[in-house]
């Protein structure tokens, strides 16, 4: 440790200066501590406040209920507005799962190939396509929507949840590519080259070899792919023609995005919505982040 | 034939996302700006050609005026605030904080929700006029009444600023996190030796780290921007239907094309949204795979 590491001022004498920590200390140090910790406070407020809005009015009496009192905790617990819009959002849940569950796998499963074959494989002109891939994770669906109403009414894939599905699996397929490319990148190519020596095929390396070590990068391409097919709104809105097929975004948007609707049946509806989502966040948020940062092309 | 056993199966492989990826984006957005090209309307794309006259009887209405000016606002205030806050928000976090996991985890969980829960949310709670509720009741009680206001609802021609409140709580944890990475990937090396010849904190960031975040800085400027021109669940969501006050290309898309059957017009604000976020997201794709290439 350097001389000049520590302010004397801010150890008392008798004390040993703490180890490994190169700063020099202002005298203004724990005026700082406090001020970062009030400021963080300030923003944990600002963050969950809506989350707070949420739960509170979703849980009070409807009587009780107005948008004056939002912030009051309610005097008695009632579940009236869950009881209220359950039925209506019951089915959207039902086909959200139906559709994100079988949509996340698939991306993930040929994102899983191409990522291999991408970062393991390269064909010749492989770093010519791998960036048009990438271009696919950031077009504005505007820009889709009318070809693909059109697309899908021919092949008879408008209406239900099947379209719905392989447009999602489509579109989940730059990332998940990403994804799985950047984690195989990592993977020492001593592995893939043994297993060729050994007389292994590329289909054969890529199952017995890649496929064991991608766990981490299936839960992050499935994690993120789950959440984006859940929160989806356009493909959705665009897609089923019949309300007995409406994502929960739909249905959400339909029952709680008109002016008329109650603030506690909005508020109530909104968190059964985001509750899936918000739970996978919880247990599984570490995948969720490295999706998040993968997105950024920051690997 | 040898070149084919080697290539072959990782082609065949690959090969069915690469056609779909081919059709649904690349197809898609060709078909599209040719339907720009005609004079496609109720519900229907018509084969016909009728060159740029839908761009310039775009050009020339209002509305779509509007849309661009609102957007740019909208762009303006929503890009500032997020990237102020998640850099606010990264240095607050970036070392010997207590409770790190649980404050970023805050700070990161609206981009787990749906953007249409987001708005609804949201929606009341910057409810304007009376009774006072929502945000305006905070401001109220902590005598803060300067910041009272209508909100989305002013009718302001700055009104669509105030979506950004609502944005940035839903993207600044992003922002923040790739800070914090940025921060975290200086090497420590590099912090020791500047410390080692004296340098305090504020001046460690000053010198070593900020100068290493401007490709942190620029990808989160690439991202919100490409964001804030494709938003579009979160005005949905606020909204009430019909205010054009509010109105984005993005809105005027939809409601043209699948309220009206405007075919041709649609693809038109369509083509000319994918052609602004292409402006940004090129660039910032040849930037990234090049210098991957590099390493």
């Amino acid at each position: 440790m350097s001389a000049a590491t520590l302010d004397d001022t801010t150890v008392p004498k008798g004390q040993t200066p703490r180890k490994g920590h190169g700063r020099i200390r202002s005298r203004w140090a724990p005026y700082v501590t406090v001020l970062k910790y009030a400021l963080l406070l300030f923003f944990l407020v600002f963050f969950l406040m809506p989350v707070y809005a949420l739960v509170v009015t979703s849980l009070k009496d409807p009587a009780e209920v107005g948008v004056d009192t939002v912030w009051n905790l309610p005097s008695t617990l009632s579940f009236d507005s869950f009881a209220t819009v359950w039925p209506k959002l019951q089915d959207g849940l039902v086909n959200s799962l139906m559709l994100a569950i079988p949509a996340s796998l698939i991306s993930s499963l040929l994102g899983a190939a191409n990522g291999f074959v991408l970062s393991k494989w390269r064909f010749p002109g492989a770093d010519f396509v791998f960036p048009l891939i990438l271009f696919g994770m950031f077009i504005p669906y505007q820009s889709v929507l009318i070809p693909m109403t059109e697309t899908m009414s021919f092949l008879g894939l408008k209406g239900g949840l099947d379209g719905l599905i392989l447009v999602h699996i489509i579109y989940g397929l730059p990332l998940t590519t990403l994804i799985f490319r950047s984690y195989f990148a990592g993977i020492s190519d001593e592995i893939v080259e043994a297993a060729e020596v050994d007389g292994a095929g590329m289909l054969r390396t890529f199952f017995h070899v890649a496929l064991p070590v991608a766990p981490p990068a299936f839960a992050v391409a499935i994690i993120w792919q789950f959440t984006s097919a859940w929160n989806d709104f356009l493909f959705g809105a665009v897609l089923t023609t019949n309300r007995a097929y409406w994502p929960v975004t739909i249905a959400l948007n339909n029952i709680a995005g008109g002016q008329a609707v109650p603030f506690n049946e909005a508020m109530a509806s909104a968190l059964i919505a985001c509750l899936p989502t918000l739970l996978v966040y919880i247990l599984l948020g570490r995948f969720f982040m490295r999706g998040l940062m993968a997105g950024a092309l920051k690997g | 034939m040898r070149r084919f056993r080697r290539w072959g199966p990782a082609l065949l492989l690959v090969s069915p996302s690469l056609l779909l990826i081919g059709l649904f984006v690349y197809g898609f957005a060709g078909w599209n700006a040719k339907v720009s090209t005609s004079t496609s309307r109720g519900y229907q794309i018509s084969d016909d050609y009728i060159g740029t006259d839908n761009y310039e009887k775009l050009f020339a209405d209002e509305r779509f005026g509007l849309d661009v000016r609102n957007v740019l606002i909208f762009t303006l205030v929503f890009v500032l605030g997020a990237m102020a806050t998640g850099l606010v928000l990264a240095l607050l976090l970036e070392r010997g904080i207590r409770f790190e996991s649980f404050f970023r985890s805050s700070f990161i969980f609206p981009m787990a929700l749906s953007l249409i829960a987001v708005g609804i949310v949201w929606r009341w709670l910057l409810k304007g006029g009376e009774p006072v509720g929502g945000l305006n009741k905070v401001f109220d009680s902590l005598g803060l009444d300067f910041l009272v206001g209508d909100w989305y609802q002013s009718g302001s021609s700055w009104a669509i600023a105030s979506i950004a409140l609502p944005a940035g709580w839903a993207l600044s944890g992003y922002i923040m996190a790739l800070f914090l990475a940025g921060i975290r990937g200086v090497p420590d090396e590099l912090r020791e030796a500047a410390r080692v010849d004296g340098a305090n904190e504020p001046r460690v960031f000053w010198h070593i780290v900020r100068p290493m975040l401007w490709p942190v800085v620029m990808s989160a400027l690439v991202i919100l921007a490409h964001i804030s021109l494709k938003t579009f669940d979160l005005l949905l969501a606020i909204v009430p239907k019909g205010n054009l006050g509010l109105d984005t290309p993005a809105m005027y898309m939809w409601y043209t094309s699948f309220d009206g059957g405007f075919y041709g017009r649609g693809a038109t604000i369509a083509t000319l949204l994918l052609a602004g976020i292409a402006l940004v997201i090129v660039p910032y794709i040849w930037y990234s795979v090049r210098s991957e290439r590099k390493k």
